[in-house]
């Protein structure tokens, strides 16, 4: 299977713009107005200290949040959210319907097995043939190695064999994009490989892309544009070698360096 | 005659008459109070204000009144109001009612212990909420609340004796009914009581069973 089969074909430009998004839980100001623009077949990584609004942006981009104002438009798919006017979730539907999540925490349905987990989308909600929506569940649960977990309850998984199984079934979605919200933060260290080296081949194969992590190898090796985010704002984007090796912004050196660093950089506490 | 050849002169009738009278009308009261209960509970949590104020108020009504009062009300009180209803309809009205007041609660609280994940990976798989709750939380509620579910049929079964007062043939009014002429309450009273205890234990199997069965996908 190869991306192409769904995705819009190759415009110039974005595939999905996002202008000014903002949003606030109570009193706290998460987003203060968020620029981005995600280009078709490219990996965009946000990075950022927690509380910086990374994963709230990534919630909004299929609906699991409602900024209160903004605007995201896809003219692939001739859709334009604009957020200040209140959209009902039928409106809203469309822009869920372009991509597929993989969360922190999976959130699986264990009371299904792997393979059910996989087509409870395409056969419930999508109407595909039953036959039909387990041959492709196959042939993807093949490509991450759980073809021997095909009939196994998510309880019974690996923390990186559950997380391979929740992008499976986003995969089987057979979204325009892809969304990670921090796969790798729940997991043992020695179970995050295989769930990074899973997220580069889809890259590699030409997925559009929006993972939050904290994992900057990943970020260096996978990233066409890394965003860092503090405050509910970008302080700094562009591609990762220049976000790494020379970050224009001082709140972005000092995040990298307390994560690269962590022993021998500025202790907070004292200054 | 002894008494304990009269007590086992008497099983089979009564147990006839648990058969015919107080397993049907525990049955169908519980599936009826059980789709009352649903309804209540989603109408609770919907954010509706009418909708879940109702709810909150046929909760407080039934579980802050008699059942007694509450199965009189329905068979001679409502005829005063024109309405005569029949003693068998009479008892499922009233068990259904209680029932669906008791377990909107039980499912309520099984709905909300689970996870907010849950709703969420079942919304970006595309499922609306109806779907949501049928495909994904109901089956996990379910598992949630079998135990206290169990408790509230349990309890139904007895409290069915009840309507031995609205002239309903059920099995503790069978055993009144051989009892008077003979006088032998004790006896006839405990065999009742020995049925009862039969039926209930064969039910608190069955939940085992149940449970074992949901339990399946639980990691152990």
């Amino acid at each position: 299977m190869s991306p192409t089969d769904t995705v819009p074909p190759t415009e110039q430009g974005a595939f999905m713009s996002v202008r000014g998004l903002r949003k606030s839980f109570g009193a706290n100001q998460v987003l203060r107005g968020i620029d981005l623009d995600l280009r078709p077949g490219k990996v965009v990584v946000l990075i950022g200290p927690s509380g910086s609004g990374k994963t709230t942006v990534l919630r909004s981009l299929n609906g699991l949040e409602t900024p209160d104002a903004g605007v995201i438009s896809v003219p692939t798919a001739s859709l334009t959210l604009d957020f200040e006017a209140s959209p009902t979730r039928k409106e809203r539907d469309p822009l869920r319907d372009l991509s597929a999540m993989v969360f922190q925490h999976h959130n699986l349905f264990p009371h299904l097995t792997a393979i059910e987990n996989v087509i409870a989308g395409p056969v419930w909600v999508h109407g595909v043939p039953r036959a039909q929506a387990i041959a492709e569940a196959e042939a993807l649960l093949a490509r991450v190695g759980l073809s021997e977990k095909r009939d196994v309850y998510p309880a019974e998984l690996s923390g990186g064999q559950q997380q391979r199984l929740g992008i499976v079934r986003a995969l089987a979605l057979k979204p325009a994009m892809l969304l990670f919200d921090e796969p790798t933060s729940a997991l043992d260290p020695e179970l995050v490989g295989e769930v990074l080296l899973v997220m580069k081949k889809l890259a590699d194969e030409g997925w559009t892309m929006v993972v939050v992590t904290h994992e900057l190898s990943f970020a260096k090796e996978v990233a066409d544009t890394v965003l860092f985010l503090d405050g509910g704002v970008v302080v700094e984007q562009g591609p990762p070698r220049e976000i790494f090796a020379a970050p224009k912004e001082v709140r972005t050196a000092r995040f990298l360096d307390r994560i690269l660093n962590p022993f021998t950089s500025p202790d907070p506490e004292a200054e | 005659m002894s008494e304990f050849q009269l007590a086992l002169d008497s099983v089979l009738p009564i147990a006839l008459a648990a058969i015919s009278g107080t397993i049907p009308l525990s049955i169908v009261s519980f599936i009826l109070g059980l789709i009352i209960a649903l309804w209540v509970a989603l109408a609770r949590l919907s954010g509706n204000r009418v909708l879940s104020g109702f709810a909150r108020g046929y909760i407080s009504i039934i579980r802050g009144t008699p059942l007694l009062v509450q199965l009189f009300v329905i068979f001679y009180g409502l005829p005063s109001l024109g309405l005569v209803i029949d003693p068998w309809p009479s008892a499922v009205v009233a068990f259904s009612l209680n029932v669906g007041g008791y377990a909107a609660e039980v499912i309520r609280a099984a709905i909300l212990s689970i996870p907010k994940g849950q709703w969420e990976a079942a919304y970006t798989v595309g499922m609306s909420r109806g779907q949501a709750l049928r495909r994904i939380i109901l089956p996990q509620a379910s598992r949630v609340a079998v135990p206290p579910l169990s408790n509230t049929f349990i309890s139904l079964v007895k409290d069915t004796s009840l309507a031995s007062l609205i002239l309903v043939t059920e099995l503790f009014r069978k055993a009144q009914e051989i009892a008077a002429p003979t006088r032998e309450f004790m006896t006839l009273y405990l065999t009742a009581a020995v049925i009862y205890w039969v039926i209930c234990f064969v039910l608190s199997l069955g939940q085992n069973q149940l449970e074992k069965r949901l339990d399946r996908y639980v990691a152990h």
